[in-house]
């Protein structure tokens, strides 16, 4: 994280591509893995989480000096149960086959590592107005990344996006895709195909320097 | 920021602070939600009978009391049945919930049965958590669905027990009027649902049979049974009231 005032834009655009809490970070892989199986429910798991996430991260930054840091944990956890309640009470509202098909992962927002991390690392130590472009940006990467997952599982395992059918009655729906199993599949490709163009970039920026290891 | 062995009085001030906000918070929440969720759950069962009993226009709750007798009870929580009459005032059939053990979780399902043709003539799978691709094939595959348009549901001379215990077989097996052909490759799921059915209209149906005529569509005692003054009708379709939360 850097120590100097960063631009407002950058703040955003870190949490959406380059710290990408999924392929980057690899944070909160329970409901990435778990409620991808159609891009509707990974849209919805990831408007969710930023909801989540943008409360949690203003008012965490907001009341940093209220808090000692002796029950800053606890703190951070009842500010973001009570939103995940809220949110769970709010999806409930707008759609029941919705709330049915997230199920419990709603509730499990709450130990979604990915919050209580922004919350401590970041809303924590900087100024509302920052915390709440890093919640946006962080919430969009989320959310753009449960997308990408969520719309390759739905295109192979169900032959459809967004509940609109792709292809011809004759194909065969891959079911592995839309089962537990295709979520870690899907994750490893697309965790191999970003891992692969930054190591490709770094190479060049390296210009013929040694190469660096692959990481994860 | 305190230091390590801080005052105990900021970190209650924090906690106990933070929570009683919370608590507020998710009160305002639950007040403001509750209605619309109790008004999407009954619209989803409104739906769900009329779906299971497609002749019907208008619906009773009825409860089932300790004696064994039903009584009209719009609010009825716990064991109850619909009774679904047409516009006049006929008893089209009765919609009944029932559940059970499926592959993942319990399965819950409506459906309706039909005292005129002694048979089961709809099923709507209100939750189920079988899998995706597999196991809910029971709530989409057009060939399984089609056996519950009329499953023999008769009961025997006595009207103590059905006269056919209703049972799932193998698919391509069903030779009898009150068997379910299954689902390969969702077997445990769709045994569940003969299951389900086979114990759900073992203990309900014979307590219908003496019962029929008690099942009236107006909630006024005595009132004329032409309906005009039912409680419940075919629902309009409805538009998704979203709340402003944020």
């Amino acid at each position: 994280m850097n120590v100097k005032e960063p631009s407002a834009t950058d703040e955003f655009i870190k949490g959406l591509w380059r710290e990408n809490p999924v392929f980057v970070q690899v944070l909160g892989m329970c409901p990435v893995l778990a409620v991808t199986n159609s891009a509707v429910n990974g849209l919805a798991m990831g408007v969710a989480t930023t909801f989540v996430l943008l409360m949690s991260n203003s008012l965490v930054s907001l009341l940093r000096d209220f808090i000692p840091k002796q029950v800053r944990i606890a703190t951070y956890i009842l500010i973001i149960a009570t939103f995940v309640t809220i949110v769970d009470y709010a999806i409930e509202a707008i759609s029941l086959d919705l709330h049915r098909a997230l199920g419990a992962f709603i509730s499990l927002i709450v130990a979604n590592c990915l919050i209580l991390g922004r919350a401590e690392a970041f809303a924590s130590r900087h100024k509302p107005g920052a915390a709440v472009l890093d919640a946006l940006g962080m919430g969009a990467g989320f959310t753009l990344a449960l997308l990408c997952l969520g719309g390759v599982r739905e295109i192979l395992g169900a032959g459809s996006l967004f509940g609109l059918v792709l292809f011809p009655a004759g194909f065969e729906p891959w079911i592995v895709m839309i089962l537990p199993g295709g979520g870690f599949f899907t994750l490893a490709g697309w965790l191999l195909l970003i891992n692969h163009r930054r190591q490709r970039r770094e190479r060049a920026e390296a210009a013929g320097g040694p190469l660096q290891e692959a990481g994860r | 920021m305190n230091t390590p062995a801080g005052p105990v009085w900021p970190m209650y001030r924090a906690l106990v602070g933070i929570g009683m906000l919370s608590g507020l918070l998710i009160a305002v929440v639950y007040g403001g939600t509750r209605p619309i969720i109790e008004k999407n759950r009954a619209e989803a069962l409104e739906r769900a009978i009329f779906a299971v009993l497609p002749k019907a226009s208008q619906r009773t709750t009825y409860a089932l009391d300790e004696a064994g007798g039903f009584r009209e009870d719009p609010q009825a929580g716990g064991e109850r049945v619909h009774a679904a009459f047409d516009d006049t005032g006929r008893l089209v059939g009765v919609a009944i919930e029932a559940a059970g053990m499926g592959y993942a979780d319990t399965i819950s399902v409506l459906y309706g049965y039909s005292p005129e043709e002694q048979a089961i003539v709809g099923i709507r799978v209100l939750a189920s958590k079988e899998t995706p691709g597999l196991g809910d094939k029971i709530e989409k595959d057009p060939d399984f669905l089609a056996n519950f348009e009329a499953l023999d549901a008769r009961l025997d001379e006595t009207d103590s027990s059905l006269a056919n215990r209703i049972e799932t077989v193998k698919q391509g097996e069903k030779t009898e009027a009150w068997q379910i052909d299954g689902i390969t490759g969702a077997t445990i799921s769709s045994i569940a649902i003969g299951d389900i059915l086979a114990a759900s209209s073992e203990r309900w149906l014979p307590l219908l049979a003496g019962q029929l005529e008690t099942l009236k569509p107006s909630a006024a005692p005595g009132g004329a049974a032409d309906g005009t003054d039912g409680q419940d009708r075919r629902p309009e379709p409805t538009t998704e009231t979203d709340d402003d939360e944020r």
